[in-house]
C-alpha cells in the first residue's frame, strides 16, 4: 500500500490532478455552506461582470443568478452523476464481462453479441434518444450514461478474466477442489482489479462531459442547475458576455483534466513495470 | 476466410444490428410517457385531432402490440421511416437532405484528426522523455479533456468574433450566390472552424494511441533484427516500426466512429451546420420523435457502415488475418 | 589461425537502480578464424550484453565505459554510428533467441532477406531476389519458392530461425554472433539447426561467437568455450580443457549441476499400481466459421499406462507431444473424450464435478512457471493452506502444517507471512512443491517443474524432489522435454510423439537400448549427450 502511494506520488500530473479534485470535491461538499441560497434564484441585474459586486465574484448571469453558486452547485451534479452513473456502468459490466471471460462458450458468445450491439449505436445519440424518451430528469440521466458506458468496462475485464484463467495458479486453485465461483471472485477478479480501476477513473470524467453535453442540448434535469446547462444558457450572448461560457467551461476542463490525471497516475502506480519512459 | 466471405458475414450481421436498433426504437417510442400517437405526432399534443387519429390508424395504436410491431417494422423494411408533422415532409426525405452535409463535415474532420493525430504521436515517440514530448502529449490531454461543444463555442469567440477572420456558422455564406471557385472557397471557410473543433479531441485519441504503439513496437524483438542487419533509421522507421505501429490505430479509428457521429451532434448544433446532428437538436426541441429516431437509425447505420471499412481496411493492411490466423 | 577480433578489457554500465553497477567488466578475450566460440553463463552473467555491445545494439541506457574491440584494423567501440551501421549486417551478422518475434510480422521472408542487401547498397532488385533464394535453399527451408513469399506466421519456429540465419549470412560476415539461438526449439529441431550452423560455419570460414547456457551445446559445437558468471569471464580456454579439466569452482559447480548422460541401473518397482490410465484419447476440435473449415488436432491418441506406488514415471516427448495434456487430463484440468483414468480402482474420468472437488486431495501437481503458478496477491501461507482448508481440514491444523512443509522443502516457516513477489523462482517452485504435498496426495505430477529454472537452481530442486521421493515414497508422474532430467530422476520412461505412447519401460532399458526409432532419434539429439555405460544406482 505504502509503495502505491510512493508511486503514484512520484508521478506529478497525478499529484497535480489530485489536488484539483480535492478542490473541486470540497466545493460541491460544502456548497450548501458557501452559497446557502438556490441558484436559481435571481439576485442582481443580469450581465454583471466578476468582481462587480461583493459576493458575487465570478458576476451573475442573463437572468441575474449568481454565477459562482450555480458552479459550485453544478459542480455537485457533475461529481453526483458521473460516480453514481459509473457505479451502475460497473455494477453491469464487471460480472458481465467477468462470466463471459470466465465460462467462455455460448456464455460469451451471447454476452458479446449483447455487447457489441451496444457497442455500434453511437454513445452519445443513444444517450439523447434514452433521455428525450424517458423525460430529462436525474435519474434518467444518470441511468442513461450508465447504459452507454458500460461497454467498455465489459470487454476489459473479459479480456482481463480470460488472460488470467489460463494463469497456473488458477489451474492450483481448482486443484484445491475450489468452486468455479470461488476461482472467479476470489483468484482471478482481485487480480484483474488495477485495470478496472483505472478504467473507472477515466469513466467518471467521460462521465461529466456526458452530462455536460446533455445539457447543454438541452437535456437536462430543469430543477438542477449543471454546468453544461450554463454554457448552453450563455450561447445566445457570448458576443457581450463571453465569460458566462467560459468560465463553467474551464470548470468541466479542470474537472475532467484532474480525474484523468489521477487514472494515469493510478495507471503507472499499479503497473510499475509498464514506465512511461518506453523502456 | 476470403474477403468477399468476410465482406458477406459483416453484412449479415449489419442487418441483423439495424433490425434490432429499429425493434429498440419502436419499444422506446412506446416507452415515452404519454399518449403513442401523439408521441408520434410530436408537438406535445399540439398537433391536431384528424392527423392523430390518421396516425392512431395508420399504426393500428388501437390493436395488440404485436400488430402495432408488424406495421411498423415492415413499413421501415419499406424505407419509410414515418413523416414528420414538425417539418412536413417524410422522415426519410428530411434526413437524406441533410446527409450529405453531415459527412462531409464527419469524414473531413476524421481525416484531419487521423492525419494530425498520427504526425504528432509520432513525433512526440520520437522525442519521447524530453519536454517536447511532455508538451504535445499535455496538448493532447487538454483537448482530450475539454468539452468539444466549449471548444466550438470558444473557437467561435476567437476566430468569428474577435478576429473576424472566419465564419460563425452555417454552410455556405447565404444569398452570396457564389459558383464554382469562389464557392468551393467559400465552402471550406464555413468548413474549417467546425472540423477542426469536432477533429480535435479525436486527434487526441490517436496522437496518444499511436505514441504508445510506437513506444511499444520500438521495443520488439524484430525491430533488433532491423537494426542488426544494418538498416538506417529511417528505413527502420517506416517499414518495421510504423507499419506495425498503425495496426491498432486502424481498430481504433473503427471504434471511435460512434463517438465521431456523436461528436457531430453537438458540432453541428453550435455552428448550425444543416447535417443530421442538428436536425437531430431540433427535432429534440421540438419533441419530433419521428425524427429523433429516424436520425439515431441512420447515425448507427453511418457507424455500422464505417466499422465494417475499417475491419476490411485491418484485413487487407494485416496478412496474418486474411490466412485466418496462424498456419 | 589468425585472430578476427580483439576484445580488451570490455566494461559495460547498468542505469542507476538496477542489481549492480557494471553489467560487464574486465572482459577480454579473442576470437580466431573459422573457430566457434561458445560463452555460456546463467542468466544476468552478462553474455547477452557483451554480444550486444559488439554490434552498437545495447539498450538507451546502457553504455560501454571503457575497453576496445579490435576488428579489421578498426576498434568497434571507438567507431561513429555510421561506420558501425555499415558493419553489421555486412561484415558482423547477428542472430537472436526468439524466432517468434524476431522477423517483422507484416513482410515477406524474401524481403526481409533482401533487405540485408538493400543496406549495404548491392546488387539490383532482380539479383537480391535470386540471391535471397539461393540463400533460403542453403539454409535447408523447404519450398523455396513458396516461402519466400511467406509472412512468418506461415512458418515454424525451427524454419524462422533458418531464415534468421540466411538473413545473418546475406553478405557473407566475417564473424557471425548467436545470441541462444536454440533455446526456444525442440530439441530435434536444436539438433538441425546446430547441424546447420557448425555446416555454414566450415562453408563460409566464418567465426562464429555462440551464445548459450547449455553445457551440452557447447560440448556439441565449440572450439573454445569462455564461462561468465556476474558481468566477468571465470574460465577460458578450448572446449577439451574446459568440459574435461575446469580450473574454475563456479565452472566445475556448473558441470557438476548438469545432470549427467551416465544411466544409473534401477531396480524395476515391484508394487501395486496407484494409477492406471486406460485407452485416454483427447482431440481439440476449433470450430469452423461460416466458411472456415473445421480443424482438428489429436492431442492424445490412445495412451495407456500405470505408475507404480512409490514408483517415478518419466513422461518425455517434444512440443506438441501431448505430455502435458496427459497430465492435465489426468487431474481434469482438461476434460479427456474418452478413456479411463483408475486411481487406487476409482475412475477419475467418471466422477461428476462435485465428487471430483472432493476427490482433489488425491492428486496434486506442480506447475512449470515459477512466475504464474503462485495467486500474487496471496501469502504464502494461503496458497499452501488453502486446498487442505476446502477439503475440510481444520484452518489451524492447516496452518501449522503448511509451516512445517516450508521447512520440509528447505525454507523458513516465516516465509508463510510473505507474498509471492518476494521470492525468487527456485523458492517459488519449493512453495509449488509444498503446496502439492500439503494435499497428503496419492500421486504428484510435476509438469515441467523444473524447466524454467537456471542449471543450478535446476539441480537443486532436483535434488530436493528425490530427497522427498526418497523419503516419503512419493509416487511420482515427471513430464519433461530434458532427457538427462529424465534420466536421472526415473525409475520407468514412456516417450510420446504426437499423442501416441512410442515406448515404455525402465530407464536404462529405453536409454542404452531405445527399441522406437524416434526414441533413437530423440536420443541422438540431444547436444552432448553421450548416453554412457549404466553406473550403480546412486544412493
Amino acid at each position: 500500500m505504502m509503495d502505491f502511494m510512493k508511486r503514484f506520488a512520484r508521478n506529478r500530473g497525478a499529484l497535480l490532478g489530485l489536488l484539483i479534485l480535492i478542490v473541486v470535491v470540497l466545493l460541491a461538499v460544502f456548497a450548501p455552506l458557501l452559497f446557502p441560497q438556490s441558484p436559481w434564484k435571481m439576485v442582481q441585474r443580469p450581465f454583471l461582470p466578476p468582481f462587480a459586486a461583493d459576493g458575487l465574484p465570478l458576476g451573475t448571469d442573463t437572468l441575474g443568478r449568481n454565477v459562482a453558486a450555480g458552479l459550485v452547485h453544478g459542480a455537485r451534479v457533475s461529481l453526483i452523476v458521473g460516480l453514481v452513473s459509473t457505479a451502475v456502468a460497473l455494477l453491469i459490466g464487471v460480472p458481465l464481462g467477468a462470466l463471459a471471460g470466465f465460462y467462455g462458450g455460448w456464455v460469451d458468445e451471447g454476452a458479446m453479441r449483447f455487447t457489441e450491439f451496444f457497442q455500434t449505436i453511437p454513445s452519445f445519440a443513444l444517450a439523447i434518444v434514452l433521455v428525450a424518451i424517458l423525460e430529462p430528469h436525474l435519474t434518467s440521466i444518470t441511468l442513461a450514461i450508465a447504459i452507454v458506458s458500460w461497454p467498455p468496462v465489459a470487454r476489459l475485464v473479459r479480456a482481463e478474466v480470460m488472460s488470467l484463467r489460463g494463469r497456473e495458479f488458477v489451474d492450483a486453485a481448482r486443484l484445491a477442489g475450489l468452486s468455479n465461483l470461488r476461482i472467479l471472485f476470489g483468484h482471478i477478479l482481485p487480480n484483474a482489479m488495477s485495470p478496472i480501476i483505472v478504467m473507472a477513473s477515466l469513466m467518471v470524467a467521460t462521465a461529466i462531459l456526458l452530462e455536460s453535453s446533455l445539457s447543454f442540448l438541452g437535456l437536462g434535469d430543469p430543477n438542477i442547475m449543471s454546468w453544461g446547462y450554463m454554457i448552453g444558457a450563455a450561447r445566445t450572448v457570448i458576443r457581450t458576455a463571453w465569460w458566462l461560457s467560459f468560465i463553467p467551461g474551464v470548470a468541466i476542463l479542470l474537472t475532467v483534466l484532474a480525474l484523468n490525471l489521477i487514472g494515469e497516475g493510478l495507471n503507472d502506480a499499479l503497473n510499475p513495470r509498464l514506465a512511461r519512459k518506453g523502456r | 476466410m476470403t474477403l468477399l466471405a468476410a465482406i458477406l458475414t459483416r453484412a449479415a450481421k449489419a442487418a441483423i444490428t439495424l433490425l434490432l436498433i429499429v425493434v429498440l426504437n419502436f419499444f422506446l417510442i412506446h416507452a415515452a410517457p404519454g399518449d403513442p400517437a401523439a408521441v408520434m405526432a410530436g408537438e406535445n399534443g399540439a398537433a391536431d385531432q384528424i392527423y392523430i387519429d390518421q396516425l392512431r390508424e395508420r399504426f393500428g395504436l388501437d390493436q395488440p402490440l404485436y400488430v402495432q410491431f408488424y406495421k411498423y417494422v415492415g413499413g421501415v423494411l419499406q424505407l419509410d421511416l414515418g413523416y414528420s408533422y414538425r417539418q412536413q415532409m417524410p422522415v426519410l426525405d428530411l434526413i437524406l437532405d441533410r446527409l450529405p452535409a453531415t459527412l462531409l463535415l464527419t469524414l473531413t474532420a476524421f481525416g484531419m484528426s487521423l492525419l494530425l493525430g498520427i504526425v504528432f504521436g509520432l513525433a512526440a515517440a520520437a522525442r519521447v522523455g524530453r519536454w517536447s514530448d511532455s508538451a504535445i502529449t499535455g496538448m493532447a490531454l487538454l483537448f482530450y479533456a475539454t468539452p468539444l461543444y466549449w471548444v466550438a463555442l470558444m473557437a467561435v469567440l476567437l476566430f468569428s468574433v474577435q478576429l473576424n477572420w472566419l465564419p460563425a456558422f452555417g454552410y455556405e455564406t447565404v444569398g452570396a450566390g457564389y459558383t464554382g471557385f469562389a464557392m468551393v472557397l467559400d465552402r471550406l471557410e464555413h468548413l474549417v472552424l467546425p472540423a477542426l473543433t469536432l477533429g480535435l479531441f479525436f486527434m487526441a485519441v490517436y496522437l496518444r494511441m499511436t505514441r504508445s504503439s510506437v513506444l511499444e513496437v520500438s521495443q520488439m524483438d524484430f525491430v533488433k533484427t532491423a537494426r542488426a542487419k544494418g538498416l538506417a533509421e529511417g528505413i527502420i522507421r517506416r517499414r518495421h516500426i510504423l507499419r506495425n505501429a498503425l495496426l491498432p490505430v486502424v481498430t481504433l479509428a473503427g471504434l471511435q466512429a460512434g463517438q465521431l457521429v456523436g461528436g457531430a451532434v453537438l458540432t453541428e448544433t453550435v455552428f448550425a451546420w444543416p447535417g443530421i446532428g442538428r436536425l437531430m437538436f431540433d427535432s429534440l426541441t421540438a419533441r419530433d420523435y419521428n425524427t429523433l429516431l429516424g436520425v439515431f437509425l441512420v447515425s448507427a447505420a453511418m457507424v455500422i457502415l464505417f466499422n465494417i471499412v475499417t475491419d476490411i481496411v485491418y484485413r487487407l493492411i494485416d496478412p496474418r488475418i486474411a490466412a485466418g490466423g496462424a498456419a | 589461425m589468425s585472430t578476427v577480433l580483439s576484445i580488451r578489457d570490455l566494461a559495460i554500465a547498468l542505469p542507476a537502480g538496477a542489481d549492480r553497477e557494471l553489467a560487464v567488466q574486465n572482459i577480454t578475450f579473442d576470437l580466431a578464424e573459422s573457430e566457434i566460440l561458445c560463452v555460456v553463463g546463467e542468466s544476468g552473467s552478462g553474455k547477452s550484453m557483451t554480444a550486444n555491445a559488439l554490434m552498437g545494439l545495447l539498450p538507451d541506457l546502457v553504455h560501454v565505459t571503457q575497453g576496445s574491440a579490435e576488428f579489421e584494423g578498426r576498434d568497434l567501440l571507438a567507431l561513429p554510428e555510421a561506420q558501425r551501421r555499415a558493419l553489421r549486417g555486412d561484415r558482423i551478422g547477428m542472430i537472436f533467441q526468439e524466432p517468434m518475434s524476431a522477423l517483422n510480422p507484416l513482410m515477406r521472408i524474401g524481403d526481409q532477406i533482401a533487405e540485408v542487401y538493400e543496406a549495404h547498397d548491392r546488387y539490383t532488385p532482380a539479383e537480391r531476389h535470386d540471391r535471397a533464394l539461393a540463400l533460403i535453399k542453403e539454409v535447408g527451408l523447404p519450398d523455396p519458392e513458396k516461402i519466400i513469399r511467406a509472412y512468418p506466421f506461415q512458418l515454424s519456429g525451427g524454419q524462422r530461425q533458418r531464415a534468421m540465419i540466411a538473413m545473418a549470412l546475406a553478405l557473407d560476415p566475417a564473424i557471425l554472433i548467436a545470441d541462444e539461438p536454440t533455446t526456444a526449439l525442440d530439441v530435434t529441431t536444436q539438433a538441425q539447426i546446430l547441424e546447420l550452423i557448425k555446416t555454414i560455419q566450415k562453408r563460409h570460414g566464418m567465426a562464429v561467437m555462440f551464445i548459450t547456457h547449455d553445457f551440452g551445446v557447447v560440448a556439441e559445437i565449440a572450439d573454445r568455450v569462455i564461462v561468465m558468471r556476474y558481468g566477468e569471464i571465470v574460465e577460458q580456454g578450448s572446449a577439451a580443457e574446459v568440459l574435461e579439466a575446469p580450473q574454475h569452482d563456479y565452472t566445475r559447480a556448473l558441470l557438476e549441476a548438469i545432470p549427467s548422460d551416465s544411466v544409473p541401473e534401477t531396480a524395476p518397482v515391484e508394487a501395486a499400481p496407484v494409477l492406471e490410465v486406460r485407452d485416454l484419447r483427447k482431440t481439440y476440435v476449433t470450430s469452423g466459421g461460416m466458411f472456415k473449415p473445421k480443424r482438428s488436432v489429436t492431442a492424445i491418441d490412445g495412451v495407456s499406462f500405470t505408475i507404480a506406488k512409490g514408483e517415478v514415471l518419466g513422461i518425455v516427448g517434444e512440443s506438441g507431444s501431448g505430455k502435458s495434456t496427459v497430465g492435465r487430463s489426468i487431474v481434469r484440468l482438461v476434460e479427456a473424450d474418452s478413456g479411463q483414468i483408475l486411481l487406487d480402482g476409482e475412475d477419475m474420468n467418471a466422477l461428476s464435478p462435485d465428487q471430483l472437488r472432493h476427490a482433489r486431495r488425491r492428486v496434486q501437481m506442480i506447475f512449470q512457471d515459477p512466475y504464474a503458478s503462485l495467486n500474487p496477491r496471496k501469502k504464502i501461507l494461503s496458497a499452501i493452506s488453502e486446498g487442505p482448508i476446502t477439503q475440510g481440514v481444520p484452518v489451524a491444523e492447516a496452518h501449522a502444517r503448511a509451516r512445517e512443509l516450508l521447512q520440509t522443502v528447505g525454507l523458513e516457516a516465516s516465509a508463510a507471512e510473505r507474498y509471492p513477489h518476494e521470492f525468487s523462482g527456485g523458492q517459488r517452485q519449493r512453495i509449488g512443491i509444498a503446496r502439492a504435498l500439503a494435499m497428503d496426495p496419492d500421486l504428484i505430477i510435476a509438469d515441467e517443474a523444473v524447466s524454467a529454472l537456471d542449471v543450478s537452481i535446476q539441480a537443486q530442486v532436483l535434488e530436493l524432489l528425490r530427497d522427498l521421493q526418497q523419503r516419503l515414497g512419493l509416487s511420482l508422474m515427471f513430464i519433461t522435454h530434458d532427457l538427462r532430467v529424465a534420466a536421472q530422476l526415473c525409475d520407468r520412461i514412456a516417450v510420446m510423439q504426437r499423442g501416441r505412447l512410442i515406448e515404455i519401460g525402465p530407464v536404462s532399458e529405453v536409454f542404452l537400448t531405445p527399441q522406437a526409432e524416434y526414441t533413437r532419434n530423440l536420443l541422438a539429439a540431444v547436444p552432448g549427450a553421450d548416453w554412457g555405460d549404466t553406473v550403480a544406482a546412486t544412493g
